[in-house]
């Protein structure tokens, strides 16, 4: 019997490896086509290692061939991206974070439906908006900057920070409130003294959330912006859309590299936290 | 130190009355025990006194002042929560003191308070711990040390003990009424459990679906029962109620129990005048049924008793006590007694049924007649 | 002043909710206004009736964009659940590594649509991809050209979408899994039950409502695929691997004709709320229940 049992787990462990290759070997590819030169892509194969480290496709990725040529380079694009991400985040997390905490501690006449109103709208197709959003942030002058789609992103973004922030406030303690009002504490000492300092888990799940949506957008800022205020997933996409007559494939990886690197990054370092945080709401219901 | 008056409060939640005329009075210093089931509206009432719920109509009048638009900080009050609810991000500290600060109280005076609440209750060790670091009973006692230290007009408690084992309970049960002893502030406290309404209380308030059966001294609720209600939900186990009528023979009253003619008993010695009745309850309490005339002798001094003969069915031991079930005549009667005495079952035997503390309830309405 | 105090809830959530109003609901509206008019390049609010929806689907291509969506939707929510339930399954083994291997399932998530579409866009590539690969092995006959070709496009980016998203069902299988009375087990087991029979009689028929959100989720993800497409075929070659998200922008942005447009949007919308409305009410029945 104890043969049974080995021969199983050796199975199991075999289709985990297996599996492994195959979520890994993408990324493997990307990296090891980056690190090539043309000759060796044309040369070799998808898998075969470099035959020296060459990071001469990752400095063109980044910032181009130099002047006089015309080709996208990342940076520029990156930049926008950041300075249209990190606000855009921080005003939905406060307000999702202010309108949870509203909606479940202070029971007002509609307040479901309020929510309810909020949580559909998390599940619209963005199609149904894109029209009338274009004419607005025409209409508004603000159609093709940073400012345009840091008000999308924002709009569009507090419907799950108010989801997530909800689903988290109720479970805490409506005494603790209470307690805090027969204290003689009012609405936003409530919210800054009491509930605040325990919300770090939601927090940590709204943010990477957040940032993860709005760095890996691209419909909104291929539909809001054009030419050089695009956001990087735009630019990476018109980078290798390049209708040039060669097409450098090890660029190309370098630039998917590290248009991706930043989530990537948040991701290891907080992926575990998030995914705890994310499920445990899908699992609720 | 307050007085305490609730005119004619209702509230009403979505569609349903939760609280329907609720009308109390109680003096400086009295413990008043909001005591029922649970959905009677005990906790509501207590939310509404304290200001965490708004009532739809009625007054309530703290030390003679109507507080019925003040916030729940403004009455001068404490409350403790049954779950305590202590700061979670806070320590026992700043727990305690966040209160005093919201009410910009001077430092040196917090710091006082603070002191004397702390040696009161025996937290010092505690003070730096976070609430997640403390026991049941620790976190209980941060609970009173917050409401303690404001000194309020009345002290409300929302069920404070039901989280605690049963041997804390006891134990914190004494501490409340000790606090209440020294302290001889207003008290309001809601609990389910009647035991711990008749040790702690000097009114209490026995709550049925919003409406206030009956309002009076533990010793009245006790042996005074006002409704059917009251007398089945105080004393464990519950009092016995035989089903019966009420007939009156010449001067004589006689309770004749349900399909059982023959078994009348003669209950004129209930100093009560009496109507015919179809429809009545007999109550008596299983502590006040005897099984030997001797003991009957002794409680009942003006010998105010009656037999009547039981089948014993079933026995319960508890200790230092013992519960027998009896048949009487198809109905059941409960018997408390001391584990000393020895009964056989299913041997017919007689039992004694103290008068004086007979109730007599109408089957309708309910009440006492 | 106390009005202020004691109405501050309701003004605080107010601004997001007028904006939600406004830019959602209102904005659908007038998406919906406007596939009911004549509008072109600029909108014309003269009512003209279902038209655009006549007009929408009397084109091939809308018709393949649906196909394809279909397909896509289909294989995509197959594939995913499967492969999310076996390898949660696998990975509730107690395995050592279980927090390394986690991670590497659901790193594809934390990429955007575009580097994962552009990466597979290389591996797929039919004459440097797996292609060559294969035919660098000996198997010189090895034809791998989904890509480029019409009929098959659509596949790839079946493969693309699947590869970044099962991880993330995988996780909420797992925590589902993981969620289940352990007691419950245990009565199986005693009862004599197998390891096989145990998951597929009794724990997966508990995760009923793991499934359901799971479903939902891909079929949300499916409907909105837009990015993926872009960067992986273009809705390419031609317009064999269309799909509904890109006929729509294409419609709006390329050929001017927002009121075709916004009808593809409205169905794009109609067919979401079709199935997220009935899923939101029973999950609210299952909350009240509960409480």
């Amino acid at each position: 019997m104890l043969n049974k049992k080995l021969f199983y787990r050796f199975f199991l462990l075999l289709i985990l490896t297996l599996f492994v290759i195959y979520y890994v070997t993408p990324l493997y590819v990307m990296i090891v086509t980056s690190l090539k030169t043309m000759d060796q892509i044309r040369g070799g194969n998808l898998f075969s290692l470099p035959n020296s480290i060459n990071f001469e496709a990752w400095k063109i990725a980044w910032s181009g061939r130099g002047p006089g040529t015309s080709d996208t380079f990342l940076k520029p694009y990156f930049i926008n991206s950041l300075i249209i991400t990190i606000p855009a985040l921080i005003i939905s997390t406060f307000l999702g974070a202010i309108n949870g905490y509203a909606l479940t501690k202070w029971k007002f006449k509609g307040a479901n439906l309020i929510f309810l109103l909020f949580l559909f709208g998390t599940f619209i197709p963005y199609q149904a908006i894109l029209l009338p959003m274009a004419r607005t942030l025409g209409f508004l002058g603000i159609s093709n900057s940073p400012i345009g789609l840091i008000l999308v992103h924002t709009v569009y973004g507090l419907g799950f920070t108010t989801l997530f922030f909800r689903n988290y406030y109720v479970s805490i303690s409506d005494e603790i409130i209470k307690a805090a009002k027969v204290d003689g504490a009012g609405f936003f000492k409530i919210f800054f003294k009491i509930l605040l300092p325990v919300s770090l888990p939601i927090l940590v799940v709204t943010i990477i959330f957040q940032f993860t949506q709005i760095w890996n957008d691209f419909l909104f800022g291929v539909t809001f912006s054009f030419g050089e205020s695009a956001p990087l997933q735009v630019a990476l996409n018109n980078m290798v859309l390049t209708s040039a007559s060669v097409k450098y494939y090890n660029v190309d990886m370098a630039a998917a590299i590290m248009a991706a690197l930043p989530t990537l990054i948040v991701y290891i370092l907080a992926g575990n936290y998030f995914i705890k945080g994310l499920t445990a709401g899908s699992v609720k219901g | 130190m307050a007085t305490l008056e609730i005119k004619n409060l209702k509230k009403k939640f979505k569609h349903t009355e939760v609280l329907k005329g609720i009308n109390l009075e109680i003096k400086d210093g009295d413990f008043l025990v909001l005591l029922g089931p649970s959905g009677c509206g005990k906790s509501t009432l207590l939310n509404t006194i304290a200001g965490l719920e708004n009532s739809d109509s009625g007054e309530i009048i703290i030390d003679k002042i109507n507080v019925n638009l003040s916030e729940p900080s403004q009455r001068d009050i404490a409350f403790v929560f049954q779950s305590y609810a202590l700061y979670p991000a806070m320590d026992v500290k700043e727990n305690i003191i966040f209160g005093l600060k919201q009410r910009k109280i001077s430092k040196d005076k917090i710091e006082s308070s603070l002191n004397k609440i702390v040696e009161l209750l025996k937290i010092t060790e505690l003070l730096q711990r976070k609430p997640a670091q403390l026991s049941g009973g620790q976190r209980q006692r941060v609970a009173m040390g917050r409401a303690l230290v404001r000194d309020p007009k009345i002290f409300l408690f929302d069920e404070p003990l039901s989280n605690l084992d049963a041997k804390l309970r006891i134990e914190m049960r004494r501490e409340i009424k000790k606090l209440h002893k020294n302290l001889k502030t207003t008290m309001v406290y809601v609990t389910h459990d009647q035991t711990e309404a008749m040790s702690l209380g000097t009114k209490i308030a026995i709550m049925n679906d919003g409406k206030i059966e009956q309002f009076d001294t533990p010793n009245n609720i006790y042996n005074n029962p006002s409704t059917v209600f009251v007398a089945d939900f105080v004393g464990s186990p519950s009092m016995n109620f035989l089903r019966g009528a009420v007939k009156k023979n010449n001067n004589n009253f006689f309770f004749i129990p349900e399909n059982s003619e023959n078994n009348s008993l003669d209950i004129s010695g209930l100093n009560m005048s009496l109507v015919d009745q179809n429809e009545i309850l007999f109550g008596i309490r299983p502590e006040h049924v005897y099984l030997k005339k001797e003991h009957a002798l002794r409680v009942t001094k003006d010998h105010n008793f009656i037999e009547i003969e039981v089948m014993p069915e079933l026995h319960e031991y508890i200790g230092h006590e013992q519960i027998i079930t009896f048949n009487f005549s198809g109905q059941e009667i409960l018997g408390k007694f001391s584990s000393s005495i020895k009964i056989e079952l299913d041997k017919k035997i007689s039992l004694f049924i103290d008068l004086n503390s007979v109730s007599i309830f109408n089957k309708e309405t309910k009440t006492r007649i | 002043m106390d009005w202020l105090k004691k109405n501050l809830p309701k003004i605080v959530v107010a601004p997001s909710f007028a904006v939600l109003l406004w830019f959602i609901y209102g904005f659908i509206g007038w998406t919906f206004y406007i596939s009911l008019t004549k509008s072109k390049l600029l909108p014309n609010y003269e009512f003209w009736g279902i038209d655009q929806y006549i007009r929408l689907w009397q084109m091939p291509r809308w018709h393949i964009a649906v196909e394809n969506l279909v397909i896509f939707t289909i294989l995509f929510i197959t594939i995913c659940i499967i492969l999310g339930v076996v390898l949660s399954i696998f990975l509730d083994q107690k395995i050592r590594a279980e927090g390394f291997l986690k991670t590497i399932y659901l790193y594809p998530m934390a990429l955007s649509f575009i580097v994962t579409g552009t990466a597979w866009k290389w591996i797929l590539n039919p004459t440097m991809g797996i292609e060559k690969f294969v035919h660098q092995l000996g198997f010189e006959n090895f034809q791998f050209d989904w890509l480029v070709t019409p009929g098959m496009s659509i596949y790839t980016i079946v493969i693309a979408g699947v590869w970044q998203s099962s991880g993330f069902i995988m996780a909420i299988f797992l925590a589902g899994l993981r969620s289940i009375d352990d007691e419950v087990i245990k009565a199986a087991k005693v009862d004599g039950a197998n390891a096989f029979s145990i998951y597929t009689k009794i724990v997966l028929p508990m995760m009923r409502p793991v499934f359901m959100s799971a479903i939902v989720i891909l079929v949300h993800l499916s409907i909105k695929s837009y990015d993926l497409v872009i960067a992986l075929t273009a809705g390419g070659p031609g317009i064999s691997s269309d799909m509904p998200a890109v006929f729509m922008t294409k419609m709006a942005f390329g050929r001017s004709e927002i009121g075709l447009a916004s009808a593809s949007a409205i169905m794009m919308f109609a067919t979401v709320s079709a199935i997220i409305v009935p899923y939101l009410y029973s999950e609210l029945r299952r909350e009240q229940n509960v409480k």
